[in-house]
């Protein structure tokens, strides 16, 4: 299992669009990811569970990646953290 | 006269009679017996829900734009989430519920959490995730989501869902008002985008119906019976508001011609008959693009000969005399219909769609084609296949092509000679340009597959979002190479793909020697603007 936090900088947080870019991508990897604010988290490919988090911009999250490539995830996840959110 | 003040939501004004909507009643929640049975009919209905949102997310896109079309991908997406469907299925399966009661039940409860959430933006998607269950629910009763209105009226609803919204036939309706419907809601982006003057906040009695009523979008008023005083008031408004469209859609309606006098047609994109005549209301110098798989929008089965003909000649009369293409069924890979059992394979992308699909089933190409015929009788009509890859399947669409002509000629139906094209769109179909452009009468290149294929990258892919360019170098040469091969073989060539109403690249396409420009309407006047500032 492989982890990293990251603050989110997206003015709208973890919502809506970005969170629907978010659940698309986590789905086409082969490592299961999670997403986690404070005491709540979220499966990164369940979009309800996503907004769900309440995470707005400023917030910071902690992403767990596991199982699969995971070297090979965890560093596309973070890249798509970056860009993205 | 009455005054109600509700909230202003998008500018304009209305005057006319007032057409207040009312939902069918619920029909009573019955506990079903059969649980596995429910199950199966949750997830038909489930899979009908997300078919409908697919398309619709098309015809946004095409008729709107993106912003607008991710609001029927966000509805989709929360069907699709494990967590909302396991929530559906729990009560259906116990048999506690039947199939509608435990998805409405499931919106209600993702609604209820997002409504406990600080951020007034998530809040506000508790309306989408209730909107999305309702449309599962609506396959299962068979309830139309079409609402049919009686003439132009102003249509007063408790709220409306963004799907009945983009299906209401856009003359026949003159402004919104609604009661409960959130100003931030998805119904005002799409309204917004429609042109339609709207307000919310207003209840509508039953008793409303049929009388006029004045509404002003700018300030929020809805005028029953309103005065001589107000009704002149509110008309010199949409004088005003007309007379400046009026002069923006007079410029369009001249051609496009740049400084130095090259002439560029900007044609339009449509997906419907009826976006023709509001093609040609917006200067389109031609239909470009008929994009013919949206006829298949609503339909359990595939438009037979007749349908098919009735709408292609609807097209062609609206456009009075202008060129309309249109592109046989663009079906299979990421576009699938409902009647059209979806594809085996790892990779739809590559698989059997376009031209590949309808010359693999002749039961679908046959009566399209023939309806084609029939109706060049009534106007230019030009036609392309799409995803060419190579010049056998010309050959084989063409021979197929003369077979319905000679059929027809034996049966005594009139048939027109439609000008036959291909789409350019495969990086094979560009670099053998050469070829191709002996066989056919025009090239017309769809820029979004195009770049799709030469680069490798899927454009639903958000990780390649910087990967997908229209402008990447490799593609522009493409574009210049097809245009070159198509002005030796003395034919023309169009655009159609996103890249035609990319303003900052109308420069670049005049200059490669594109002919024609094909967008989606509304971009037909800023298009034409471009052309006309060039040297």
């Amino acid at each position: 299992m492989r982890e990293f936090t990251y603050t989110l900088t997206h003015p709208n947080g973890l919502h809506g669009r970005p969170a629907m870019e978010l659940a698309d991508f986590a789905r086409k990897l082969d490592s299961a990811v999670t997403v986690r604010k404070g005491e709540r988290s979220a499966p990164a490919d369940h979009l309800m569970a996503l907004m769900l988090l309440g995470a707005a911009q400023g917030d910071e999250v902690t992403v767990t990646v596991e199982g699969g490539d995971e070297g090979r995830s965890w560093e596309a996840v973070r890249q798509f953290f970056q860009e993205h959110l | 006269m009455e005054k109600w003040s509700g909230i202003p939501v998008c500018p304009g004004v209305a005057l006319g009679k007032l057409y207040v909507m009312r939902r069918p009643p619920e029909p009573p929640a019955a506990g079903e017996r059969d649980p596995d049975r429910e199950l199966k009919r949750l997830a038909w209905a489930r899979a009908r829900a997300e078919e409908q949102l697919e398309e619709q997310y098309r015809l946004a896109l095409s008729r709107l734009g993106q912003d607008e079309a991710d609001i029927f991908r966000l509805h989709r997406m929360m069907l699709e989430d494990p967590d909302f469907w396991a929530a559906a299925c729990e009560p259906v399966e116990t048999g506690a519920t039947s199939a509608r009661a435990g998805v409405l039940a499931a919106g209600e409860r993702f609604a209820d959490q997002l409504r406990t959430l600080e951020d007034p933006y998530l809040r506000a998607r508790a309306e989408d995730v209730e909107e999305a269950a309702r449309l599962v629910a609506a396959q299962l009763d068979g309830t139309q989501t079409a609402i049919r209105l009686p003439g132009p009226v102003i249509l007063a609803a408790d709220s409306l869902d963004p799907g009945e919204l983009l299906n209401l036939e856009r003359d026949k309706v003159l402004g919104l008002v609604l009661g409960r419907a959130a100003p931030s809601g998805h119904w005002a982006v799409l309204a917004r985008a429609m042109g339609l003057p709207a307000v919310t906040g207003v209840a509508a009695e039953p008793e409303w119906d049929g009388r006029s009523a004045g509404l002003d979008g700018e300030t929020g008023a809805l005028y029953l019976e309103p005065d001589e005083g107000i009704s002149r008031a509110l008309s010199r408004k949409e004088n005003a508001m007309t007379l400046r469209g009026k002069e923006q859609a007079e410029a369009a309606q001249r051609p496009a011609v740049t400084r130095s006098g090259r002439k560029m047609k900007v044609c339009a994109n449509i997906g419907r008959p009826e976006e023709a005549a509001q093609a040609l209301a917006q200067g389109a110098d031609g239909v470009g693009l008929f994009r013919t798989e949206f006829l298949c929008l609503g339909w359990t089965e595939c438009p037979g000969e007749e349908e098919q003909f009735q709408a292609y000649r609807q097209a062609v009369e609206a456009m009075q005399g202008r060129t309309v293409t249109i592109r046989t069924l663009d079906l299979g890979g990421d576009k699938q219909a409902p009647w059209l059992p979806p594809e085996e394979g790892e990779n739809p992308a590559l698989g059997l769609r376009g031209i590949r699909l309808t010359l693999a089933r002749p039961e679908l190409f046959v009566p399209q084609l023939r309806a084609v015929l029939r109706a060049a009788a009534f106007g230019p009509v030009a036609l392309m296949f799409p995803m060419v890859t190579s010049p056998e399947e010309v050959r084989r669409a063409r021979a197929l092509l003369e077979q319905c002509r000679t059929q027809l000629e034996a049966e005594g139906v009139s048939a027109g000679t439609p000008e036959v094209g291909v789409m350019i769109e495969t990086p094979a179909a560009a670099l053998m340009a050469h070829e191709l452009a002996r066989m056919v009468d025009f090239f017309s290149l769809g820029t979004n597959d195009l770049t799709q294929y030469t680069l490798a990258a899927d454009r639903q892919n958000p990780a390649l979002a910087g990967l997908w360019d229209q402008r990447h170098p490799a593609v522009l040469d493409l574009i210049r190479r097809t245009a070159r091969a198509a002005r030796e073989a003395g034919i023309r060539t169009a655009v159609c793909g996103q890249l035609a109403a990319d303003r900052e690249m109308t420069a670049f396409l005049l200059e490669a020697g594109v002919d024609e420009l094909s967008v989606p309407p509304a971009d037909v006047a800023a298009v034409k603007a471009a052309v006309r500032a060039l040297d």
